[in-house]
């Protein structure tokens, strides 16, 4: 495995992944705002440790902003209150409305935060691998690296079928209809390719005994320190604690 | 010793054979080219040699294909990954996709085998090793050059030690460069023991590369011998195969009434 650059992006796959679950799902548990919020700092601060303060943000802000405009109006003028803030034609904009708007878009922006943290500091070959060596299928862990891995593969190829039938006189830009008819021409040969190519693959890694059954020794064991899984449990209880309050009504 | 015995082959799906009765042995150490027109069965030979036609592909076979004296009828496929390796003509779908650095690429296979990691990291180092791309160790597959990523995928196969390897045109997508690599990494691997079957279009490659050249036509060996003879055979072109240059170009000078034995001689000689 290279090296990382952060102590955070050091961190044992899993214990970020349950941090990211935790933050993700603690946010909703919690409810209200001081939760959210509080994850939303310390999402913000680890970030800061792993150096991804700013792209983080930036994503997050990305991420959510269409969801939060189409929350944002639909909860200030459609939730029932009693104190209206301001009417535009038929609807009235309630300041509870804009209370639940408020403690959505905290929400939201936490799973966001929490999610994105994840994906930018875990390489997904090394949260696979771990999972392997926790006893999952290899078969599984290769069909979730490749899939993840085929992604940018995936795009470029688009990219070079685009720039190939665009040489033919295709119309991929514009206006909506143009590019909505550009679209068909890209995605047949794309998907044929793609199917192609996995049928290579496949006959490549069976002569790599890919089919044996079995387990493998990996090289690499990702570092996991005894704080580090003191913490998962943590997290994890403190979960299912948080939404047992909830449910409980005691939060 | 890898043999195949009147091996006849068909798709599955398909009525008609697309091979039929080949009768072909590839001895430790030996490097066999089989050339012939497009279709005439050269890539399907090599899917047979090495299991995957019928054992994952499925279709019907006819005849028999013993390594080591082993009869493969009935063996798993993973069985066939220790004993004899293929490569296509496409590195780039031939390569994983799934790790971050040549190293781990070729430690693939061997992890595959569930060998111990020391076994695994030895084994990958000398596959490296044996192709002269230790230095690449650390390279993401993805962004190598095609010449480059054929040699990995070679080296990938290396790690499993089978005996033999089978290549269905390696160099097909490569440069001139890319070519010369492969070719050197063959005689290399040739000189080591490893016993090779090399599918190409390109004569040139094979010509004083290979102490053996066999003939495809519409499925069925119809040349099977000496490299400098078979290449040299009047009918090659016949069955849709061109010559090497070196042979071309003495024709060319024989029928100026040159003598092309030195001008050959130089061509082969570069």
């Amino acid at each position: 495995m290279p090296p990382t650059p952060s102590s955070y992006h050091r961190l044992n796959p899993l214990t970020k992944a349950v941090v990211a679950t935790a933050g993700s799902l603690g946010a909703f548990a919690a409810g209200g705002y001081i939760g959210p919020i509080a994850i939303d700092l310390a999402m913000a601060l680890l970030a800061l440790r792993a150096g991804v303060l700013c792209q983080l943000g930036r994503a997050s802000l990305l991420l959510t902003l269409p969801i939060a405009i189409s929350v944002v109006l639909v909860s200030v003028f459609t939730r029932a209150g009693t104190t209206v803030l301001f009417v535009i034609g038929p609807f009235d904009a309630t300041a509870e409305g804009v209370d639940f708007a408020a403690q959505t878009l905290v929400r939201l922006f936490a799973i966001s935060l929490s999610i994105g943290l994840f994906v930018m500091t875990t390489n997904p070959r090394a949260f696979v691998f771990d999972l392997e060596r926790r006893g999952v299928s290899p078969r599984i862990a290769f069909v979730a690296v490749a899939t993840i891995e085929a992604v940018p593969g995936l795009v470029e190829r688009a990219g070079v079928i685009g720039e190939s039938q665009r040489a033919r006189g295709l119309d991929t830009e514009g206006s909506a209809r143009a590019r909505l008819r550009g679209i068909l021409p890209l995605v047949g040969p794309m998907i044929i390719g793609a199917l192609t190519d996995v049928e290579e693959r496949s006959l490549a890694l069976e002569s790599r005994a890919f089919s044996r059954p079995g387990r493998r020794h990996l090289l690499w064991a990702m570092p996991d320190r005894s704080w580090e899984r003191w913490l998962r449990w943590l997290l994890s209880v403190g979960l299912v604690a948080t939404a047992a309050a909830r449910l409980a009504g005691w939060i | 010793m890898l043999e195949l015995h009147g091996i006849g082959y068909r798709y599955a799906g398909y009525a008609t054979p697309v091979l039929h009765d080949i009768d072909l042995r590839l001895a430790d150490g030996e490097l066999v080219g089989v050339v012939g027109a497009n279709e005439s069965g050269k890539s399907t030979l090599c899917l047979i040699a090495s299991g995957l036609a019928p054992g994952s592909i499925g279709g019907g076979l006819t005849g028999s294909l013993s390594i080591d004296g082993v009869d493969m009828a009935r063996q798993p496929l993973h069985a066939f990954a220790t004993r004899v390796g293929i490569g296509f003509q496409n590195p780039a779908t031939q390569l994983s996709g799934v790790t971050g650095s040549v190293f781990e690429e070729v430690a693939l296979g061997p992890m595959n085998l569930g060998l111990p990691a020391r076994e695994t990291v030895e084994r990958t180092k000398a596959a490296l090793a044996t192709l002269g791309i230790t230095d690449l160790a650390e390279r993401e597959p993805r962004r190598l050059s095609g010449g480059q990523a054929q040699l990995v995928v070679i080296a990938s196969l290396l790690s499993m030690r089978p005996a033999h390897l089978v290549l269905d045109e390696p160099t097909a997508q490569l440069d001139p460069e890319g070519t010369r690599l492969v070719a050197e990494a063959l005689r290399e691997l040739a000189s080591t023991g490893t016993g090779l079957l090399v599918a190409e279009h390109k004569t040139d490659l094979l010509d004083g590369l290979c102490s053996r050249v066999i003939v495809l036509d519409a499925g069925r060996i119809v040349l099977d011998g000496a490299a400098d003879l078979v290449l040299a055979d009047s009918r090659l072109e016949a069955w849709g195969v061109e010559p090497p240059s070196r042979i071309r170009l003495g024709r060319a000078l024989a029928g100026r009434g040159s003598d092309p034995s030195a001008i050959a001689d130089a061509v082969l000689a570069r």
